[in-house]
């Protein structure tokens, strides 16, 4: 082979290889995601966030606006303090929007659904939202459902 | 610096020794190969190592380059001590030698006119055109300008030889070590081997030093003749000197006798017993 | 006997530290040539040719196969449990974070190791390593450095390029052939592969299986018997050392990163 058609090939088989490395970082990995730095932050307080992890989606009406960035703990109100950046052309949520947390599908990842609210004014960059719900715990939930059918047992 | 020291052969004749071996030793895991050897090789000459196959002779000249190291001795080579001198040393040494190996070795990937140019482009910093010169003059003395295009896939086995040797004296060396150098090929491409060694030694001043066991071919062209057997040397002068030796073996050797000091049967026992007796 | 047997164990060992001693001599010597690469760029070109490119062609087939496999595999299982919606972050995982870089490293091992080890091993049995020692050029520089490096720079792109090709040979199965939606294939992957932890971890266990599997490659060439049958067992010896050693690192590798 002729110098010129190595030094071709080599280039187009290094093209490829870095080609395919964006494909991964971009089409196939949360890069996307690290792109809204630009995001406008809010937190919520939860009581319990179940197995809610950073990046999770924030969704609303089951579509993704962001995501989230940090899990805290407050430890004199005994809540889990979780932070928000949603995506800046979302800005008109109303400032009684709720954030539960549900999961998606049976077995799925956890993540922060909300749900709009009826005020007039929006949320702005830093606003805490106050209606929340925690996660469902499955062993809570097995507990009250024994618990329930103990009592109506009982009641018999 | 060259090491001017007098030895005397037949006569008053003064030599300057090129290398100089002593005491060597080697051995290859349990097998001493070669147990203590004194060898001069004289500036200006040619040199030859001859004796039967395995004795060595091979390993010689890989201690003189500096490939393998003695277990004992010292191997100088214009006054330098080639084990002791350092990597550096060693590699500035290698420049000045040049070394044909019984295959030719050359790079199977380069043609002929890129294997030549190969220690020029390597060791020096000459323009293209001028190793181009060089190239085709080193060609020429072998006789194979013309092939310079070819792969050495595409050669004989007597055109690698040369075309290897062109590229041995790329560097204008001041030695050249001739590994088996007739062995295998045809009478002539011997010739003009032979031809080209004398020739070469002579006109670029060279020392060639040939280990080979090709007894006619050698003793025309040789100064000087060391004979090794068992790791030691044997005899050593001049062909002449040889030729009259009192030796049986050396006599043996040189007139190729099947039998003679070196049996033609190897240990057994009785023949009649081996062919009578129970089985 | 037992005498014997112990006695062939303990040769054996002595022969195993030697050659491991040899081989880091041997990696020492052959870095040593790195930084003066620059100088031979166009070998290095030439060995990432012969190296790289013309591995190309097997590992992208491959990573198509494995990929389409891997999508209907994946599928079989999944529909089971209603959850065939993540196919794409199944397939991208397992992808990316280990048959991308493993199979590769096999398949390098097999295509381009071999290629390595005979290359070098015959130049080594022809003389031609002597010969160029002799010239006083030192072929750990010329020879090992360059091919060395091509192989260390080529395998992190092969393995790229082998889970991206695979992902789009499992969209093709799921979301072509057996309907799994396309929005979902893409979003639930982007979801949950990381950047950092699946796609940057998988890129470094490339890289050493790229530095492991040249080393050993060039190392077997280089030390190989120069007989015919030497250079054989040499290059047997590259393909069957590389995959014990990648399958072991690839399993230290992923306790350390993905615990």
């Amino acid at each position: 082979m002729t110098t010129r058609a190595i030094e071709i090939s080599v280039g187009v088989f290094v093209a490829a290889g870095v080609a395919a490395l964006l494909m991964l970082a971009m089409k196939v990995s949360n890069l996307s995601a690290f792109g809204d730095e630009n995001g406008y932050e809010l937190t919520a307080r939860f009581d319990n966030i179940g197995g809610l992890k950073p990046r999770a989606p924030v969704r609303i009406g089951g579509v993704r606006i962001g995501h989230v960035t940090g899990i805290g703990y407050d430890s004199e109100r005994y809540q889990a303090v979780v932070s928000m950046s949603i995506d800046p052309s979302f800005d008109q949520l109303p400032q009684d929007t709720g954030a539960s947390i549900f999961t998606s599908g049976l077995l799925g990842e956890q993540y922060i659904g909300l749900e709009p609210g009826a005020e007039d004014r929006y949320l702005a960059a830093g606003d805490v939202i106050r209606q929340t719900q925690s996660a469902l715990v499955l062993e809570q939930l097995i507990g009250q459902f024994l618990f329930g059918k103990a009592s109506e047992a009982g009641a018999q | 610096m060259s090491d001017k020291n007098n030895e005397s052969e037949r006569g008053a004749e003064a030599e300057d020794i090129l290398v100089r071996m002593r005491g060597v030793r080697f051995a290859f895991g349990e097998r001493s190969i070669i147990d203590g050897m004194d060898i001069d090789i004289p500036r200006g000459k040619i040199t030859t190592i001859m004796g039967p196959s395995g004795t060595g002779k091979t390993t010689l000249l890989r201690l003189i380059g500096g490939q393998w190291r003695p277990s004992a001795g010292s191997v100088e080579v214009d006054g330098v001590d080639v084990h002791r001198v350092g990597r550096a040393g060693l590699y500035r040494l290698r420049k000045r030698m040049g070394m044909l190996f019984q295959s030719g070795a050359l790079f199977t990937h380069l043609n002929v006119f890129d294997n030549v140019a190969f220690p020029l482009r390597e060791h020096t910093a000459l323009s293209e055109s001028m190793i181009r010169h060089l190239v085709l003059m080193k060609l020429e003395a072998v006789g194979l300008r013309g092939a310079r295009g070819l792969m050495p896939a595409e050669l004989s086995g007597g055109m690698s030889r040369r075309v290897a040797l062109a590229r041995a004296i790329a560097l204008d060396p001041m030695m050249i070590m001739y590994d088996e150098p007739f062995t295998g090929q045809d009478p002539i491409t011997v010739g003009v081997i032979m031809q080209l060694i004398r020739l070469l030694n002579d006109s670029l001043g060279l020392t060639s030093v040939i280990v080979s066991h090709d007894v006619q071919e050698v003793s025309a062209i040789s100064d000087r003749l060391y004979m090794i057997s068992g790791g030691k040397v044997i005899e050593h002068g001049t062909p002449q000197m040889l030729s009259q030796s009192q030796s049986r073996w050396v006599q043996q050797f040189l007139k190729g006798q099947p039998d003679g000091p070196v049996p033609f049967d190897f240990p057994a026992p009785d023949y009649a017993e081996d062919l009578m007796g129970a089985v | 006997m037992v005498l014997d047997t112990l006695q062939r164990f303990g040769r054996s060992g002595l022969e195993f530290f030697g050659r491991v001693g040899r081989a880091q001599l041997f990696l020492f010597q052959a870095l040593a040539g790195f930084p003066g690469l620059v100088l031979q760029l166009r070998e290095l070109l030439r060995q990432m040719y012969s190296v790289g490119v013309l591995s190309l062609a097997i590992i992208a087939i491959s990573g198509l196969t494995v990929g389409m496999v891997l999508g209907l595999q994946m599928y079989n299982t999944l529909v089971d449990f209603g959850t065939e919606e993540s196919l794409g972050p199944v397939v991208a995982l397992s992808l990316v974070r280990e048959l991308g870089p493993v199979l590769t490293a096999l398949l390098f091992s097999g295509r381009a190791g071999s290629a390595l080890t005979a290359e070098i091993g015959l130049m080594k049995a022809t003389d031609q390593l002597s010969v160029m020692e002799m010239m006083a050029v030192d072929p750990l520089k010329r020879v090992v450095a360059p091919r060395f490096m091509a192989g260390f720079l080529s395998m992190p792109l092969l393995a790229a390029i082998f889970s991206a090709v695979g992902i789009l040979g499992s969209y093709f199965v799921g979301v072509g052939l057996l309907g799994v939606d396309a929005g979902a294939f893409w979003s639930q992957m982007q979801d949950k592969v990381d950047l950092y932890d699946d796609v940057y971890n998988g890129l470094l266990k490339s890289v050493a299986f790229g530095f492991v599997a040249t080393w050993i490659a060039v190392f077997e060439g280089y030390d190989a018997v120069p007989t015919t049958e030497g250079v054989s067992r040499a290059t047997t010896r590259t393909v069957v050392h590389t995959a014990f050693a990648v399958l072991g690192l690839d399993f230290v590798l992923t306790a350390l990163m993905f615990n």
